[in-house]
């Protein structure tokens, strides 16, 4: 093998610089997929389980069908399909704007709320029912009683699950390569394809992906720690 | 102040409450006793509607609880529940398990919130646990905080369902004196219990219950010395 490894040139210079810009770009798409995809699966978890049923059957169809088809799959049909589906309008806004970032965003945070939707609705299983009853007696509402009293005990229950939820919306994130964001992996791709550098440009990417990887999990962790030691039953 | 009429509740098959009637006026103290299975702890979970009942009626403030156009949350507020669990909220301090419904349900500012429920703890005799964590209290200091709890909502009713059962025998005395000074201010109080000593101390009325019904009710005096029903004089017989 005489291949000459050339570190430098990935590290410096313009192609450092779009290494850069697409880790900013992976960081927030993730970044805003990860909260907007926790803020909707737990609004289709607190739906399901209102015990109305026309709600219960809404949500787990809609859990159903975007966890089982590819996240590659309802890119593209964002992609593609939004165009036909949505009023002319938010169409020319969204070609105006960031319209494939918007799309990467919708889509990650749709495919995964799914996921986190049933994390979140085994840890409230897992919080004993007297706690909702509890709540209940003392005159707060049901959502009252989900958002100070349930849900805050079952989040620290799932987080380990949760994490995992995280880790695969970063990892997913790559895919919205496809549709033409110009995140990490695009970037890694397109120093590739201008100096033929793609061990070396895969390489620094796959580092960066472990780093936010370890920063997301230990992050949480140590704000597990430091919260769950007080539940007990 | 809460008329119970003719209430009727299945399980499936299982017919746990077999016609109930039954008035309690504002400021009785009743308490209600029987064997395990007789319905008792499901009566009262009718009362503030954690069950709901299939036939009959429930009034409480001259409101049908089970009617449509009764705001259920707003009725809690006016009924306080003590469990037998205790059911504190494990994540949050002593001094929010007793502010959060008052701040939440009742919108009433913090630091006005936080102050009856130092008050309060002040009553139950526990105050300076405020800022502890309920697994960190002792079961009765736990069901103390319970009573505080549903007491910051200024109830009009407390429901008590067998408040001591989960308890060390040690510590059911410091529970059952929080709940005779309740008695004494004239709190209506509706009891499940096998605490025949708090029952012939405090209680205006007890009840008697068994398949799902109540055998007979009399003032303590009544129900002790004379109980009429054949199920009643038996119970009485195993449990004094």
């Amino acid at each position: 093998m005489n291949y000459e490894f050339n570190w430098m040139l990935v590290l410096t210079g313009e192609y450092r610089d779009w290494i850069i810009k697409g880790l900013i770009i992976t960081l927030k798409i993730s970044g805003l997929s990860i909260v907007l995809s926790m803020l909707l699966g737990t609004i289709i978890t607190t739906l399901r389980m209102t015990r109305i049923k026309i709600l219960e059957w809404i949500t787990i169809s809609y859990i159903e069908f975007f966890r089982n088809t590819p996240l590659l799959i309802q890119l593209f049909f964002w992609y593609f399909g939004s165009y036909v589906v949505l009023p002319e309008v938010i169409n020319q806004w969204l070609y105006a704007h960031n319209y494939e970032f918007a799309v990467g965003v919708v889509s990650l945070t749709i495919y995964t709320s799914a996921f986190i939707a049933e994390e979140i609705r085994a840890g409230i299983l897992s919080i004993p029912k007297e706690q909702m009853e509890a709540s209940r007696a003392t005159g707060l509402s049901f959502i009252q009683a989900m958002s100070y009293v349930v849900l805050p005990q079952a989040f620290r229950i799932v987080i380990p699950t949760l994490i995992s939820q995280f880790l695969n919306l970063l990892k997913n994130s790559s895919l919205a390569m496809t549709i033409g964001v110009m995140e990490l992996t695009y970037m890694a791709r397109q120093i590739e394809s201008y100096s033929f550098r793609g061990f070396e440009a895969f390489t620094v990417v796959t580092l960066l992906y472990i780093a936010i990887s370890l920063i997301i999990s230990l992050g949480i962790n140590i704000y597990n720690k430091k919260f769950l030691r007080m539940i007990k039953y | 102040m809460i008329k119970i009429e003719n209430i009727h509740k299945w399980y499936g098959d299982f017919h746990v409450l077999q016609g109930i009637s039954e008035h309690i006026n504002s400021g009785e103290v009743v308490v209600i006793c029987g064997p395990s299975g007789s319905g008792k702890s499901t009566f009262i979970r009718c009362i503030n509607r954690l069950e709901d009942i299939q036939q009959g009626k429930i009034i409480v403030e001259g409101k049908d609880i089970n009617s449509p156009e009764t705001d259920i949350n707003q009725l809690r507020a006016e009924v306080g529940m003590v469990f037998q669990q205790f059911n504190l909220y494990p994540h949050i301090t002593v001094l929010k398990n007793i502010t959060l419904a008052p701040m939440k349900a009742k919108k009433i500012p913090k630091k006005e919130a936080e102050k009856i429920a130092y008050e309060l703890l002040e009553r139950v005799g526990i105050h300076e646990q405020a800022h502890k964590y309920p697994a960190e209290l002792s079961g009765g200091q736990q069901q103390r905080v319970a009573i505080a709890r549903g007491l910051a909502m200024r109830p009009k009713v407390m429901l008590f369902d067998e408040p001591t059962s989960a308890l060390d025998p040690e510590m059911i005395n410091e529970v059952l004196n929080v709940m005779k000074d309740l008695a004494r201010e004239g709190i209506t109080m509706i009891v499940v219990t096998h605490e025949m000593g708090f029952a012939r101390e405090v209680a205006d009325r007890i009840f008697f219950m068994d398949y799902g019904k109540i055998l007979e009710g009399g003032t303590p005096e009544h129900f002790f010395k004379n109980p009429q029903h054949e199920r009643t004089k038996l119970f009485l017989k195993e449990i004094l």
